[in-house]
């Protein structure tokens, strides 16, 4: 598989590992006091528990599981909305296979489908476009979630749906987008993270710039960073050569598909469509100033918030899911206290724990609970 | 959520609605290529590139080029620690 095994040849991979080793080991860094790492996009999290790079890695250095799972910060008071939404007469609603378990305050989207609301996965927003053209009677309304490798699928599929006239079509935009999150992260006072490896597909969007910040305003290094192992590695070793050297920038690894100022074509989509929102809740973190996006009063005929009445109501998180803490990386998934018992991938109580993206799914499935408990 | 597939554009299939066909590892699937579509030139010269599939959606071009040069440090990193631990081995003869 061209672009994809390349990436993946133990050879690097040893290299790799050799020089991280060596590197922490000049480091001075310990399992005690070790060098922590945030890797902020979910798909990053699953990669690195599916090739369990954990294990290749001396203890010595320290992931740290970020907040880039989208449907992990998704309130329980919008999962409750798009029950509002599905369950109106003569909807259709439609939405990627990873929002189906989302618990909301009563029940799931699943649940609600079992229920006789017509709840459909799609593959893709414009799949979602397609089920509008061929039932012109019903309203198809699109679950849009994810952050900004996202956003542009389906402000494209807006414009599109604006292009063809269809009428029966609209968008419940739950988008959100990082860099706000992560400065509010990086203004945690007990947080101890030493790098971070940057969202490579958030960065195909919208550029590496973006990220300036945090090495200018906070002194941390930053890479970019593919998907496949060898990818997470590199990266790894390119913020531990920083560190090394004292400084701190922010580089891209994933040069093949990153470029300094983005992908102008996708953010010109996402600029016509979306709007900054004053601010957006987050599960688990809170509230965050300008951290979501709504549609633009020109597309108000496209915009489920304003053509479906829903409760809009916060929802508070059961109170004894630490999913917050977790995402701070002030404790590990194992170290919650209904991880594994009443919070489990079947049954989630908490966010983390429905996507296999959320750093409790992935701890759950591949990671061993107790040798890291007595870690 | 935010994972994509490696794909090559075979053809356009809807030049109006930016429709191209893609073989995404042997399946083909038709796919917007907005984002990659070259600036006011025919969407015919996309056809052979490599490019990032995500919900149906190509959302970048590969870079052949920059991806050579990655593997390229890869290997050279082997390279050098394959000749210092040469270097050790001969030191201690």
């Amino acid at each position: 598989m061209k672009f994809i095994d390349e990436f993946r040849d133990p050879g690097h991979a040893r290299a790799l590992v050799r020089d991280i080793g060596a590197t922490l080991e000049r480091l001075g860094a310990t399992a005690e006091r070790p060098v922590q790492i945030m890797e902020v996009c979910g798909g990053h999290t699953h990669a690195i528990f599916r090739y369990a790079l954990k294990d290749l890695l001396p203890a010595s250095l320290e992931f740290v599981h970020g907040p880039g799972c989208p449907v992990c910060v998704l309130p329980m008071g919008r999962v409750d909305d798009c029950i509002a939404i599905a369950r109106q007469p003569g909807v259709i609603f439609t939405t990627f296979g990873d929002a189906m378990r989302v618990p909301g305050s009563a029940m799931s989207l699943l649940q609600a489908r079992a229920e006789g609301a017509d709840v459909r996965m799609v593959y893709s927003p414009l799949d979602a476009l397609a089920i509008a053209r061929a039932n012109p009677g019903r309203e198809v309304v699109f679950f849009g979630l994810g952050f900004e490798t996202t956003m542009p699928s389906t402000a494209l599929t807006v414009l599109e749906a604006e292009r063809q006239g269809v009428a029966n079509f609209s968008l419940f935009c739950n988008h959100i987008t990082i860099t706000p999150t992560l400065r509010a992260l990086l203004d945690t006072p007990d947080l101890n993270i030493d790098g971070f490896i940057g969202p490579g597909h958030v960065a195909m969007v919208i550029g590496s710039e973006p990220f300036d910040f945090i090495a200018r305003d906070y002194g941390r290094p930053v890479v970019v960073s593919g998907f496949e192992p060898n990818d997470i590695l590199q990266s790894l070793w390119m913020i531990l050569r920083q560190l090394e050297r004292g400084e701190a920038a922010v580089e891209s690894q994933y040069a093949r598909l990153v470029r300094p100022g983005g992908n102008p074509a996708a953010l010109e989509a996402i600029a016509r469509v979306f709007e900054a929102r004053e601010f957006f809740e987050w599960r688990g973190l809170g509230s965050i100033d300008a951290s979501g996006v709504r549609m633009r009063e020109a597309y108000a005929r496209f915009d489920a918030e304003r053509r479906f009445a829903m409760p809009n109501l916060a929802v508070t998180d059961p109170a004894e899911c630490q999913c917050g803490e977790v995402l701070k990386g002030l404790i590990k998934p194992s170290q919650c206290r209904v991880f594994g018992g009443r919070c489990r991938p079947e049954t989630p109580l908490g966010a983390l724990m429905v996507s296999s993206e959320g750093a409790c799914a992935a701890y759950y499935q591949y990671a061993r609970p107790d040798a890291e408990a007595a870690a | 959520m935010c994972l994509g597939i490696p794909g090559r554009i075979e053809s356009i299939s809807d030049a109006s609605a930016k429709l191209a066909v893609v073989d995404v590892l042997g399946v083909r699937r038709e796919v917007n290529i907005a984002c990659v579509a070259p600036d006011g030139g025919p969407l015919e010269d996309c056809v052979g590139s490599w490019v990032l599939v995500h919900v149906g959606f190509a959302m970048s071009r590969i870079d052949e080029e920059e991806a050579r040069l990655t593997l390229e440090l890869l290997h050279a990193l082997g390279e050098a620690q394959a000749e210092a631990a040469a270097l050790r081995e001969g030191a201690r003869a």
